[in-house]
């Protein structure tokens, strides 16, 4: 029993060691696996592959992506790792980047559903969206359809106050449709350039959930054919390899067209991100850095493989 | 649904290795090759997958492949105890004070991880055990997330303190505790905002609390389907703030939920509780071994080899209860003196079942090779020349019968007479120790050779 209690801390410890390596060893992370290899051998795209798992990209993407660069290098007969750093960037660009149109919502009338599991940052994205608009000009609204989670109109409430635009309020328990619809109305009274739904947190395996979503995006189908339909799902940089299955079945239901992925000010990279766009081929649109009202970003490509192999860590020990 | 393949995958696999006896280091690695995968498309840290799969390399070659099962099922039944053994082997509880002590719990970890519900959750289940519990707000950042508490306290029927967004966190605790010591509180819960485990400020706000109040278990709440970032967020928490256990948030979902193993394997710490849906008694305590079923994904392999197991225990110990007391009549015959040559041969062969023998460790010769296994072989081929009659009765043993032994079993009339006078000595010598029994050799006895 003794021996095994031993056993254990052994592994512990070694692990950790393990990993404060990582953190000390590579102080310019990116650079030092792509100048710090002097040639393109096993070993490189052996630590180039650990640091894309490492990223939360995902065993089945990784492949894909070494499969690729060894071929563009074969082909272009590259023989300095430094340059296959561009030749990496351009394939996640591939499959990455955002269609010509992927912001041109920004100049029809919009619906934006926000959608995703619990706690990933809808509602803050919301209120970062709606300040972010309004100060382009445009008049927006916003609608406070998560009428399950406690106290989650007043904090879209204070988030509409802050941002300075409406909001349709509800009441905990109500149907989230009837919210939907109401705001619809509201907004095409109105005139409203964009309205922002925040929805209801929801865990993409349970079905009552994602048939409540699809009957809200009915709603504003039928109610407001002439707008045009945004549904992003939002997904937090921390999640892993089950944000393909949220992905999946979020657009099953609702059909997404755009990801905000939230929570990139910490260390968590994001790689998700790529296995979800080359699966299912749905642009991450922005992305949030942070709890303020201006921590919303566009999504750049360059700006995210730089930090997905970022491996040293802000902290110093 | 790419984990479902994982039994199907191992299967075909180990299709080419089955029979073998012993696990091979080329079976471990072909085996560990898509246990790996598994565990990465779980998420489990790669460091800790790595460190992980080296242990469970070092442990499995060249153990014996139990019967009923095959080689690539062995290293799963390896893998799954190593996992196990990793996650803790049984279910931690919440410790509180003695007595009337009041016991303070603080629940902190990343934004968006589930603590106010979790919050709300171990209250209603410290209701049941008739704790007066009193929950503290101490996110003064977040919109609204005060109004959320509240209105979890009134589902749960419990209090809540809270004096608004404008005081520090440290001194709402210090409030609040001297509230509960004032009102006969047993339990208070610390909800504390989230935040990043980079972010300095945030963090010291946390050691803040801790040194302000006397905070019994401080109790890190991690998201399930957190992927890779685990480890350092835990690490970064661990480090700084020093934890005593860990909350599982979003289990209801679907994930494999990888990142327990790895917020165990850099903490150490327990993990006490598993939160499974949004209303408010959808929590449980953690089963160490379910995890690892769940992060394996691969309940059928498991139960198959539980089923091999507990078949290969049933049938060894009702023979061994029937031999032995067998022997303790001075009853062996040859029908036993077969079982034990088999039960020998199950538990390692007989080099192995030697050394163990008092007198007799160190390197034993190649079984295969060796002059006496050799020699056992023959001694088998006499008793299965015998008529079952002559087997279960040795005393039936003559001239005419040994002759016709000798031929069946194609030996020399004399070497049958050696082996039937050595039986008929260990058959004495048995009726005179049956005290040995229990002692070396295991529960099976001497062999007669
Ligand atoms: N650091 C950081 N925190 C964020 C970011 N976006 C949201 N958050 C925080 O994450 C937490 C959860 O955000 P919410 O907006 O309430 O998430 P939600 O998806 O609406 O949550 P539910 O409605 O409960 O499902 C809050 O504490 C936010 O402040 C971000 O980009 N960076
Ligand atoms: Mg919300």
């Amino acid at each position: 029993m003794a021996e095994e209690k031993k056993e254990k801390t052994g592994f512990f410890a070694r692990l950790k060691s393990g990993l404060s390596k990582t953190r000390n060893g590579f102080v310019n992370g990116m650079d030092s696996i792509f100048k710090g290899f002097k040639s393109i051998d096993e070993e490189f795209y052996e630590e180039l592959e650990e640091m894309l798992i490492m990223g939360d990209v995902g065993v089945n993407t990784t492949n894909v992506l070494i499969e690729k660069l060894r071929e563009s290098v074969k082909k272009n007969h590259v023989h300095e790792p430094s340059e296959c750093r561009e030749l990496l960037i351009e394939s996640i660009k591939e499959i990455m980047s955002p269609p010509e149109d992927a912001y041109s919502f920004t100049d029809e009338k919009t619906v934006i559903m926000v959608v995703g599991v619990n706690g990933v940052g809808k509602t803050t994205t919301v209120g970062k969206l709606a300040s972010r608009m309004k100060e382009s000009g445009k008049k927006v609204l916003v609608a406070a359809a998560d009428t399950f989670r406690a106290a989650a109109n007043e904090q879209l409430t204070r988030w509409a106050e802050k941002a300075g635009v409406d909001i349709v309020s509800s009441k905990e328990g109500t149907d989230p449709a009837s919210v939907v619809y109401d705001a619809v109305t509201a907004a095409k009274a109105r005139n409203v350039d964009v309205l922002l739904c925040d929805t209801a947190g929801r865990l993409h395996n349970k079905k009552n959930l994602m048939d409540e979503l699809a009957k809200m995006n009915r709603i504003v189908d039928r109610e407001y054919p002439g707008a045009k339909r945004e549904t992003w799902v939002v997904l937090d940089a921390t999640t892993g390899q089950n944000a393909v299955h949220q992905a999946r079945e979020f657009n099953e239901a609702a059909h997404l067209n755009g990801i905000v992925l939230t929570k990139m000010d910490g260390t968590a990279k994001g790689g998700i991100a790529i296995a979800i766009s080359s699966e299912l081929n749905i642009p991450v649109k922005y992305i949030g850095v942070g709890e303020g009202i201006d921590d919303l970003q566009r999504f750049d490509c360059d700006e995210f493989v730089t930090a997905l192999f970022d491996v040293s860590d802000s902290k110093e020990d | 649904m790419a984990f479902e393949s994982l039994t199907e995958k191992l299967q075909n696999v180990f299709k080419s290795l089955r029979g073998k006896g012993r696990l091979s280091e080329e079976d471990v690695k072909a085996a560990l090759k898509d246990v790996k995968m598994a565990l990465l498309e779980a998420d489990v840290n790669f460091k800790v997958v790595k460190q992980f799969i080296n242990s469970v390399t070092e442990r499995a070659v060249g153990q014996d492949v139990l019967d009923g099962i095959n080689p690539g099922q062995m290293v799963i039944k390896i893998v799954n105890e190593e996992m196990t053994a990793l996650m803790g082997d049984e279910v931690t509880e919440l410790s509180f004070r003695p007595g009337k002590e009041l016991t303070i719990f603080m629940l902190c970890g990343l934004q968006g991880a589930g603590k106010t519900t979790a919050a709300a959750k171990i209250a209603s289940r410290l209701k049941l055990k008739s704790k007066k519990t009193l929950l503290v707000a101490c996110d003064i950042y977040r919109p609204a997330a005060i109004e959320q508490l509240k209105r979890n306290g009134e589902k749960v029927e419990t209090e809540v303190f809270s004096m608004g967004t404008d005081v520090k966190p440290s001194v709402i605790a210090r409030n609040a505790v001297d509230y509960a010591v004032k009102n006969n509180f047993n339990v208070v819960i610390l909800d504390t905002a989230g935040r990043l485990h980079i972010d300095e400020d945030m963090m010291d706000e946390l050691v803040d609390i801790k040194n302000t109040v006397d905070v019994h278990e401080t109790l890190l709440v991690v998201d399930a389907m957190t992927g890779q970032d685990a480890v350092n967020v835990a690490s970064e928490f661990n480090e700084k703030i020093g934890l005593d256990g860990v909350i599982l948030s979003k289990a209801d979902g679907d994930t494999r939920g990888g990142a327990a193993l790895s917020v165990k394997a850099v903490t150490g710490k327990p993990i006490l509780f598993v939160s499974n849906g949004e209303k408010l008694d959808q929590i449980e305590p953690f089963y160490p071994d379910r995890m690892a079923n769940r992060i394996l994904g691969m309940g059928d392999v498991l139960s198959l080899i539980e089923k091999a197991e507990q078949a290969a225990l049933d049938r060894d110990e009702e023979k061994d209860k029937k031999m032995v007391s067998r022997l303790k009549k001075g009853k062996f015959d040859f029908n036993d003196y077969l079982e034990s040559l088999s039960a020998m041969r199950k538990m390692g062969g007989l080099s192995s079942i030697m050394s163990m023998m008092p007198g007799m460790g160190g390197k034993m010769p190649d079984l295969d090779t060796d002059e006496s296994a050799l020699k056992l072989k023959r001694t088998e081929a006499i008793v299965l020349s015998m008529t079952p009659e002559e087997r279960e009765n040795p005393k039936l043993m003559n001239p005419r019968r040994k002759f016709r032994i000798a031929k069946g079993a194609g030996l020399d009339i004399a070497e049958v007479n050696r082996f039937i006078k050595q039986f008929e000595q260990s058959q004495k010598m048995m009726k005179q120790l049956p005290s040995m029994m229990g002692k070396f050799g295991g529960k099976r006895g001497k062999f007669p050779f």
